[in-house]
C-alpha cells in the first residue's frame, strides 16, 4: 500500500549508478552478488558490479544507496582488484551450487574455492562475505541453518588454502532471498547455493 | 569502508505501533466445507433505535466466523423465514422448517453517542428454547471484537469448546516486486484490522508470540546478519536479545513467559539454547555436530521439541530443559520439521514431506500415529488455534494462509493481494 508513495528503486539505482560513475572515490567496495538473471561471469566489468539482489531489497526511501554502493574504479588501481575485475577463470564464478538438503562440494566447485583460496590468502586486504542459501522446499529455519552449512563448507576450503579467519565472514539467509523465482526444480536448483561476495579494503 | 557503514545505518527499518484500526488488509474464503455442520440462522441484529447507521453487520461477521470453524454453517441472510430480534418474537416451527436446529436473535442499542449495549439470544429450535443470553457493552472502536466475542459464546455453548475468533495472528509478508520488502503484522483471524508491526529491506522470520500476547519475539536481518528482537506491540518499543556471531534463529516463547528457546551457532553449529530474557542468563541444551533447530516448548514447560538432522535426515526430537539425551519422536516419513504443540500436549503438528511433497501432518503423542491434513505440495509452518481445533499454515505454491480443522474437514485461506503471506503464528487467547 505505501510503497504507491515510494520512488521506485530502479529509478534511483538509474540515477545514482549515473552518479557514481561519475564521481571518482578512493572507496574501493566490491559487491558481487549474482543477480537473479545473469551469471555474474557474464556482466560487463564484472567484479565490481551494480547489487542486482541488493538493489531489490532497498526501498526507495534510503536502502537504494545500500543497494547501489558501487564506487568504480580509480586512479590506483590494485591488483586484487584487477583480479576480481576478471571477467574468466575461477575467480569469475562466485556461486556454489549444491544438491538438496545437502552441504557437499563437487570436485569443480572445491577447484574453484581453491583458486579463491589462494587469492585470499595471498591479498590480505581482501575480505570475503559467504552467503549460504536454500531452495524453498520444507521449513524456513531449518533452511537457514542448511544455508549457514553450505557457508560452513566453502569457508572450510578456503580457510585450508590459507585464508585466515579474519577475511571470511559467513551469513545464512537460507530460503528468504531465492536467485531464481518459481516452484521447479530448474529454480530450486539455482537456489541452492553460496555467494562469495568480495571486500577490497 | 565508509560507504558501506552509512549504508548499514540506512536502511530502512520501520517499527510501529499496533492499535485497533478498521481496514481489510486480508482476503478470506472458505475452500473446503464440511457436510454435517450444524445449521444455525443468525439474524441480523435490531439497528432501528440507533440515531447513526452502525459502522459494522455484526450477524454477518458472527455468521462468518461460525462458518469458518467447520462446526456450524449459517443459513444465508436471504433464505432467513423470518427477522425477529427478541426469543419472544420467534415462531419454532417457521425455523425448524427451514432446516435449521439453532437461532441467534439480536439488537443494539445505544447508551449514549457512540457507546452501545449488545443484547443477543441462542435459541435451541428443536427445543425451542433460550441456551444463551447476554447483554454486552461495546463502543464504536471495539464493535468488531464484541461480534467475535459473540461467536465465541455461540460457539462454545454449542460445542463445549471454547472459542478463538476473538484472537489475532502474526505473519510475515513480503512483497515480490522491485523493491522488496519485509513486513511483520498482526491480524485478527478473520483477516481484518491488519497491521504493521515492522517494516525492512532485509528479510523478518519467525515471530513467536508471548504468551501474554502483548508481545512478538522475532528475527530480523536489518544489520545484514539475523538477530533476535522481542518486541512490546501497543507501543512498538522493542529490545535485541541475541546478537551473536553465526546464526540467531527460531525464538519459542516458554509457557510462562519466562524464557526464550532459540538457536544459536556461537559455538560451532546450530544448537538449542534457552535465553532467561530478565537475566540473559543463555542455558545451552543441545551440543551435536547435527543441525538441531525449529525449539518449541511441551506445554508443561519442562521440555523442548525440535528438529534435528543428526538421524541423517530432519526429524523431530525431545530434551528435557536441562539437557540430556535427546529422544526421537518422528520415524515416519524422510522430513519432519518444525513442531508445533497443540494447547492441550496431545498433538505436534508438523512439516511431514514425503516423496517430494511437503505438507501438514500431525502426530498424536501418545499413540505416535500420524495424520496428514493438507494437500498441497509446499506447505510449512504449522501453527494451532489457541483452542486446538484448527491448525494455521502457510502454503508455498500459493503465498497466502490456510487454516484447516483438526479433523481435515474444514479448511479457509487468506491472501494478501500486496504480496506472499507466509510464517503464521495464531497468537493466544489473550492476543486482543
Amino acid at each position: 500500500m505505501k510503497a504507491n508513495n515510494f520512488i521506485k528503486p530502479w529509478m534511483i539505482a538509474g540515477c545514482l549508478a549515473l552518479f557514481i560513475s561519475a564521481c571518482a572515490t578512493t572507496q574501493e567496495e566490491i559487491i558481487e552478488d549474482g543477480p537473479p538473471l545473469d551469471e555474474q561471469s557474464q556482466i560487463g566489468g564484472a567484479g565490481i558490479t551494480d547489487d542486482g539482489s541488493g538493489g531489490a531489497d532497498a526501498s526507495g526511501l534510503d536502502g537504494s544507496e545500500d543497494g547501489g554502493v558501487t564506487a568504480i574504479v580509480d586512479d590506483t588501481p590494485m591488483n586484487a582488484i584487477e583480479m576480481l575485475e576478471q571477467t574468466e577463470g575461477a575467480l569469475a564464478n562466485r556461486t556454489i551450487y549444491f544438491e538438496f538438503d545437502s552441504a557437499k562440494l563437487t570436485g569443480e566447485s572445491i577447484a574453484i574455492l581453491e583458486t579463491h583460496g589462494n587469492f585470499i590468502a595471498g591479498n590480505g586486504e581482501v575480505s570475503v562475505r559467504l552467503e549460504g542459501h536454500a531452495d524453498e522446499r520444507g521449513s524456513r529455519e531449518y533452511n537457514i541453518a542448511l544455508g549457514d552449512r553450505r557457508a560452513q563448507s566453502v569457508r572450510r576450503v578456503l580457510l585450508f588454502q590459507g585464508a585466515s579467519t579474519d577475511q571470511i565472514d559467513t551469513v545464512s539467509y537460507g530460503e528468504e532471498k531465492p536467485a531464481a523465482p518459481g516452484h521447479t526444480e530448474e529454480a530450486w536448483a539455482r537456489n541452492r547455493r553460496v555467494e562469495l561476495i568480495y571486500t577490497v579494503n | 569502508m565508509h560507504i558501506k557503514r552509512l549504508a548499514t545505518c540506512l536502511i530502512g527499518v520501520l517499527l510501529l505501533g499496533v492499535m485497533q484500526g478498521g481496514k481489510a488488509a486480508l482476503t478470506i474464503e472458505i475452500t473446503q466445507g464440511v457436510d454435517g455442520a450444524l445449521p444455525i440462522a443468525v439474524v441480523p441484529f435490531d439497528t432501528s433505535r440507533l440515531g447513526s447507521k452502525l459502522p459494522v453487520d455484526i450477524a454477518a461477521i458472527v455468521s462468518s466466523d461460525l462458518n469458518l470453524s467447520g462446526v456450524l454453517k449459517a443459513m444465508d441472510r436471504a433464505a432467513l423465514p423470518a427477522n425477529p430480534h427478541y426469543s419472544n418474537q420467534v415462531q419454532y416451527p417457521r425455523w425448524r422448517s427451514a432446516g435449521q436446529d439453532y437461532l441467534v436473535v439480536g439488537r443494539v442499542l445505544e447508551e449514549s453517542p457512540g457507546v452501545y449495549n449488545i443484547e443477543f439470544q441462542l435459541l435451541d429450535v428443536l427445543k425451542q428454547k433460550q441456551l444463551l443470553g447476554r447483554s454486552m457493552p461495546a463502543k464504536k472502536r471495539n464493535l468488531r471484537s464484541r461480534a467475535h466475542q459473540i461467536s465465541d459464546f455461540i460457539y462454545e455453548q454449542i460445542t463445549g469448546t471454547r472459542g478463538a475468533f476473538n484472537t489475532r495472528i502474526a505473519y510475515i509478508r513480503a512483497q515480490n516486486d522491485a523493491a522488496r520488502k519485509y513486513v511483520l503484522q498482526v491480524a485478527d483471524t478473520d483477516g481484518f484490522n491488519a497491521q504493521n508491526v515492522l517494516e525492512s529491506d532485509e528479510p523478518i522470520m519467525s515471530p513467536s508470540w508471548s504468551p501474554d500476547g502483548k508481545s512478538l519475539a522475532y528475527v530480523s536481518f536489518e544489520s545484514k546478519r539475523p538477530e533476535i528482537f522481542i518486541q512490546h506491540l501497543a507501543t512498538a518499543r522493542r529490545s535485541k536479545v541475541s546478537g551473536f556471531r553465526g546464526l540467531n534463529g527460531a525464538p519459542s516463547w516458554s509457557p510462562d513467559g519466562k524464557f526464550l528457546a532459540l538457536v544459536l551457532s556461537k559455538d560451532g553449529n546450530p544448537d538449542i539454547y534457552t535465553l532467561n530474557t530478565a537475566t540473559k542468563r543463555l542455558k545451552r541444551i543441545t551440543s551435536h555436530r547435527s543441525i538441531d533447530t525449529e525449539p518449541v516448548w511441551s506445554t508443561d514447560g519442562n521440555s523442548i521439541i525440535f528438529t534435528s538432522d543428526r538421524s541423517g535426515s530432519p526429524q523431530l526430537y525431545e530434551v528435557g530443559v536441562d539437557g540430556g539425551r535427546p529422544k526421537r519422536l518422528t520415524f515416519e516419513g524422510r522430513y519432519n520439521s518444525a513442531a508445533n504443540i497443540s494447547p492441550d500436549g496431545k498433538y505436534i503438528a508438523m512439516v511431514h514431506g514425503a516423496r517430494g511433497q511437503y505438507k501438514i501432518a500431525q502426530i498424536e503423542r501418545e499413540t505416535g500415529n500420524l495424520t496428514v491434513l493438507t494437500d498441497n505440495a509446499l506447505d510449512e509452518s504449522p501453527s494451532f488455534s489457541p483452542n486446538g481445533k484448527m491448525v494455521l499454515y502457510a502454503s508455498g505454491d500459493t503465498g497466502s494462509l490456510f487454516a484447516v480443522s483438526i479433523d481435515g474437514r474444514a479448511r479457509h485461506k487468506l491472501s494478501d493481494q500486496a504480496g506472499d503471506i507466509r510464517e503464521p503464528v495464531w497468537g493466544p487467547f489473550d492476543s486482543k
